[in-house]
């Protein structure tokens, strides 16, 4: 292989790795039945803390540490208002979303104001040149997860809960731990996902730097039908399109910048467009649970 | 009770959601009184505070109107933002390059027609995705969000950009296709009084006509809406065309009567905080006027609260979220979905 082609395929590894991480949360949390639009703001948090603690510490490990906790945090919010005030999902994500985005600017601004001088966080080491122990995270994970939802009590106990929330209730099923549970857990991974954004592909922040990454693993899960396999087949394939577009604008192709920027989100509606119709989805997904006694 | 449910729990969320923001400020080593000093003043403090206060209502009070009717059918219309920013850009197309010399009673009805026909179609095809193909309008409209405001961007670098290339921006409008200043103001618009009229417009729609009844209807129930003969599908295309319109009308608005031109960052997230705008008046068309220039009096201060107390303005974004949160978490009915 050239190098130019393995410049793609590192490329590709790189830009998939947070995308199919923020995928595979909202994957148990939905199969659950909770629909987490606040993902994007999740990855935003998870971004801004590895940044900022990053910065302050020079240790990924903290920094990957204070990501996966602000993912938590913010998703504890978004759980206490769905899950138990049962707000409406739809909304409160989008709430979700916009708290991250003025939270995260407004700290920013304050913490790293212009007049400091400019500071990057520590890399993270690579496993070999080019792929950073992210990518093998990430494979762990989707491997935990394809064997938690379809090997273990608990991932059936996951399924059941998502698809009917009343009957697993019946058989004894905490319900509603499992939902917090999941919620938690797709906090973490997004959290995660933000934390590789910054350490491993950008080594900075940048206000509203997710630019909708959250929005496009959230269509990844319906894409690939609900299936850990399927979901990473969809991450690689935005991943490789993302980075062939760096590579044409690097070899000079004169396409306008904005027209790029815009063909990861054309690309997922059509994509949405050719099989949101056929997946799926969890039967009691984004229906709240009160238990009847 | 009523009367507590209407006004307690909006004024609550208002209250709590300032408190709560105030205090992330002062753990953040800002001055949170001297913060919202600069905040009134530039909202309320002088007569062009005032106008600008008003100005910055207007496009918060149109997509607050689009969020409050798709809400109310029970479609998750988050496309505001995108839905403006198509009707800028047509509104500017319409101007300054297809009829921008045509006499004055025709290029502004033209290039506000524009700008409404283009966020109807914005949202129609979040409509048409989900009617056809299954796609949930909260994602589509979200994607259109990004594609719309990159569509800006191109344009205003490529075909749209002034003639003399120095700026990514339009040219001016035309002055024919400008919505005149009213006498004696420094920027309130002759668009304004219309935009105000509107709630009570659509507040008659909704509640005293058959086609809003059928909105509500779905809303309320989309299995007895459709067991009474009204088809839930063309109630989506019809809600999220009316929707998108409104939305679209407002970016019009803007650059007739606003800006003058098209560039980049038109909207300061208008599209985003119209939903808190909605939520704040529990989706009703005459509730959306106050919380609109509660909101547009947020925005008109911001500027003013970041230049003396230097605290950012993307603050105010959090208290939109907290306004949401505390709106939906506390008080309204969860329709079925």
């Amino acid at each position: 292989m050239d190098a130019a082609g393995l410049a793609l395929v590192l490329a590709t590894l790189r830009l998939s790795t947070p995308l199919g991480v923020a995928a595979m949360g909202e994957l148990v949390g939905q199969r659950a039945g909770v629909l987490n639009i606040g993902i994007e703001g999740l990855m935003l948090v998870g971004a801004f803390g590895a940044f900022a603690v990053g910065v302050a510490t020079g240790s990924v490990l903290l920094a990957t540490g204070a990501a996966v906790g602000l993912g938590c945090l913010l998703a504890a919010i978004f759980a206490w208002f769905v899950l138990n005030q049962r707000a409406d999902p739809i909304v409160t994500g989008t709430a979700v979303n916009l708290l991250a985005l003025g939270g995260t600017g407004s700290a920013y601004r304050l913490l790293f104001p212009p007049e400091r001088p400019i500071v990057s966080p520590p890399a993270v080491p690579d496993l070999v040149p080019g792929v950073g122990v992210f990518l093998l995270v990430a494979v762990l994970l989707v491997v935990a997860v394809a064997i938690l939802l379809s090997r273990t009590r608990i991932g059936l106990e996951i399924r059941a809960t998502g698809e009917r929330a009343e009957a697993a209730h019946n058989e004894g099923i905490p319900v509603m731990r499992l939902r917090w549970a999941c919620t938690l857990f797709g906090g973490a991974c997004a959290g995660l996902a933000g934390a590789i954004l910054v350490l491993w592909i950008s080594q900075s922040f940048v206000e509203g730097m997710t630019a909708g990454r959250g929005f496009i693993a959230l269509s990844l899960v319906l894409f690939g039908g609900y299936r850990p396999a399927r979901i990473v087949a969809g991450a690689l394939l935005f991943g490789g399109a993302n980075a062939l577009q760096f590579q044409l604008q690097a070899a000079g192709f004169e396409i306008p910048y904005a027209l790029l920027l815009m063909t990861p989100y054309v690309l997922t509606l059509i994509v949405l467009a050719l099989y949101a119709g056929r997946a799926h989805a969890p039967g009691d997904l984004a229906r709240p649970f009160v238990a009847r006694t | 009770m009523n009367v507590v449910r209407a006004w307690g729990v909006p004024v609550g969320a208002v209250l709590v959601a300032s408190a709560v923001a105030a205090i992330l400020l002062a753990l953040l080593g800002a001055p949170p009184l001297e913060a919202v000093r600069a905040l009134v003043g530039g909202a309320v403090g002088d007569s062009l505070a005032l106008e600008n206060t008003l100005v910055r209502s207007s496009p918060l009070l149109l997509i607050g109107l689009a969020v409050a009717v798709s809400f109310r059918c029970g479609i998750w219309n988050i496309g505001g933002e995108g839905q403006l920013y198509v009707g800028a850009l047509a509104a500017t197309a319409i101007a300054t390059r297809a009829f921008g010399s045509a006499p004055p009673g025709v290029a502004l009805p033209l290039a506000l027609g524009a700008g409404m026909v283009a966020g109807a179609l914005w949202g129609g095809l979040a409509a048409v995705l989900r009617v056809t193909r299954g796609v949930s309008e909260v994602l589509s409209t979200i994607l259109l969000n990004f594609i719309a405001v990159l569509g800006v961007a191109y344009a205003v670098h490529g075909p749209l950009q002034e003639v003399v290339a120095t700026y990514p921006q339009s040219d001016a409008l035309a002055a024919t296709a400008r919505l005149p200043l009213l006498p004696g103001t420094l920027r309130i618009h002759a668009g304004l009084p219309f935009v105000f009229l509107l709630p009570f417009l659509l507040w008659l729609m909704l509640f005293r006509t058959a086609a809003g009844l059928r909105l509500r209807a779905v809303g309320l129930s989309p299995e007895a809406a459709r067991y009474a003969g009204i088809s839930t599908s063309r109630e989506t295309v019809r809600v999220l065309l009316l929707s998108g319109g409104l939305a679209g009308l407002a970016g019009a608005i803007e650059v007739c009567g606003v800006t003058g031109r098209l560039f980049e960052n038109l909207s300061p997230g208008y599209g985003f905080t119209a939903i808190a705008v909605a939520l704040l008046a529990r989706l009703h068309p005459i509730g959306v006027v106050p919380a609109a220039l509660f909101f547009g009096a947020l925005a008109s201060g911001s500027g003013a609260m970041q230049r003396v107390a230097h605290v950012p303005s993307v603050t105010v974004q959090v208290v939109e979220a907290l306004v949401i949160l505390f709106s939906v978490g506390f008080a309204l009915p969860r329709r079925g979905s």
